[in-house]
């Protein structure tokens, strides 16, 4: 087994789609961060829940041209952190207003409700946008076109050094696992289980310094002088431009509708 | 504890993410081209350990273990975590864009409190001893990290007031859980390689 990292299974950055076909797989990944970047600023400062279902809206279509398959995709958006869902789930009760209906005796006010679906669709357009641009595409790409937008070297280089070990580090994780397995061990509530994943966290930490300690090694041997080179020769294409201009009109349009207070549909 | 996108007020999200740059900032100038091999592998090892599920009551959490984060990696803790907090934004829809600097400050600001409270006592005393101040560590990290989610959250409106505090609440388990793992981890540590302890979170003069 050794260090082999198995050439068949799925990585656990391993863009959804891996196709390379359709629209959005063809922008350039600095146009893709910095529409979701923009659509995302614009997103949480909406207020109307028409504007949002727009929002809404938009991103699903984007995630259909990125060719992601939705349903995986919205399976791992509402998996959601269960302690903010318990608090989203809380703001009908805890906002006063407008009794709408009650669950055990506790009244629900309408306007707890709506804030508590304000914050659901802001949170679910934003992260299917950025999943539909940035997800889309290698981390490695992704880090790249950060560097090329002025995020700091040595951060892109933990990026980068990072998303090339994930991989190698959760297959590991996998092995001691099975070895875990192999002697019986099975988790439980107990102590015992506790200090066991302890144990196998600290092991993994070990193993990972020494790791490091080779990779540094190797690089040194092979002249390492303290930088890397990640200059890309990312041009503009005219469908860049054409891309930029669409997201542009879309959320100048959002906007006009949140603060002109019309809808047209 | 990923705040999503659209919870928190303007100014709560301005404050987070400037104060998550200045500790990015600190975390990333103690960590010279030497070092960040070693930080990238080891940010690496806590994205994996961040998905591995543990069973709590009937249900399971995901470990966190910033405290851990903290004792290993001093500063570099904040860009560390920033890291594994955009990937899985990005990647596993873990949480948001918007809110990628009030969460990375959320859960690093605990890590660098633990690493000043906590790692006196992991380099000096007996292993054992150390396992202590590891658990300590591992618990006063998610406790710090539970207060601060719910101030970000109190600080942008009042009605998230008493879901805050259950949540607090909610999480004594959690801290007892990310207490005895940690402290194991340490544990092994001191016993097998304690220059863990001193790779990231060294002064780098001597490096």
């Amino acid at each position: 087994m050794g260090h082999a990292v198995g050439g068949g299974a799925p990585g656990l950055l391993d863009p959804a789609n891996q196709s390379r076909e359709g629209l959005v797989a063809g922008l350039d990944p600095r146009v893709r961060i910095i529409i979701a970047a923009a659509f995302a600023v614009a997103v949480v400062s909406f207020s109307r829940l028409d504007v949002l279902a727009s929002a809404l809206a938009i991103a699903v279509g984007v995630m259909l041209l990125a060719h992601l398959p939705v349903a995986q995709t919205v399976r791992r958006v509402v998996a959601m952190d269960a302690f903010i869902i318990f608090m989203i789930a809380m703001l009908p009760f805890t906002v006063p207003g407008e009794p709408v209906f009650e669950v055990f005796g506790m009244p629900a006010s309408r306007e707890g409700f709506l804030q508590a679906l304000t914050i659901a669709l802001k949170a679910t357009a934003i992260v299917m946008m950025a999943m539909a641009l940035l997800g889309s595409m290698e981390a490695v790409t992704l880090a790249r076109a950060l560097r090329s937008l002025g995020m700091p070297e040595r951060l892109v280089h933990l990026i980068l050094f990072t998303v090339r070990y994930i991989d190698v580090l959760h297959q590991e994780y996998r092995r001691l696992r099975t070895a875990m397995k192999a002697r019986g061990f099975r988790p439980a509530n107990s102590r015992h289980t506790y200090v066991s994943f302890g144990y196998l966290i600290g092991m993994m930490l070990v193993r990972a310094l020494e790791r490091s300690e080779r990779i540094l090694q190797a690089m040194k041997c092979r002249g390492f002088s303290g930088r890397f080179f990640l200059d890309d020769d990312w041009r503009l294409q005219a469908g860049d431009v054409a891309a930029s201009f669409v997201f542009a009109a879309l959320i100048a349009g959002l906007i006009y509708l949140e603060v002109a207070g019309v809808i047209v549909f | 504890m990923h705040i999503v996108d659209g919870a928190l007020s303007a100014p709560v999200i301005v404050v987070g993410s400037a104060l998550a740059v200045v500790g990015i900032g600190i975390g990333l100038r103690q960590m010279p081209m030497e070092k960040i091999p070693a930080a990238g592998v080891l940010s690496a090892t806590f994205f994996v350990a961040s998905l591995v599920h543990v069973p709590i009551g009937p249900s399971s959490v995901h470990l966190i273990v910033n405290g851990l984060a903290g004792l290993v990696l001093g500063w570099a803790a904040f860009p560390a975590l920033f890291v594994g907090l955009l990937l899985q934004a990005v990647f596993f829809g873990f949480g948001g864009l918007t809110v990628l600097g009030v969460n990375t400050f959320n859960i690093a600001l605990p890590a660098v409190i633990v690493y000043y409270v906590c790692r006196p006592g992991i380099v000096g005393g007996s292993p054992r001893a150390a396992a202590l101040w590891g658990a300590l560590g591992g618990a006063l990290a998610i406790a710090l990290t539970t207060v601060l989610v719910g101030l970000a959250l109190a600080f942008s409106g009042e009605e998230f007031v008493p879901a805050a505090k259950l949540v607090f609440f909610a999480h004594i388990p959690v801290m007892a859980i990310e207490a005895a793992l940690t402290g194991a981890a340490v544990f092994l540590a001191r016993r097998v390689k304690p220059e863990l302890f001193a790779v990231i979170s060294s002064k780098p003069k001597e490096a």
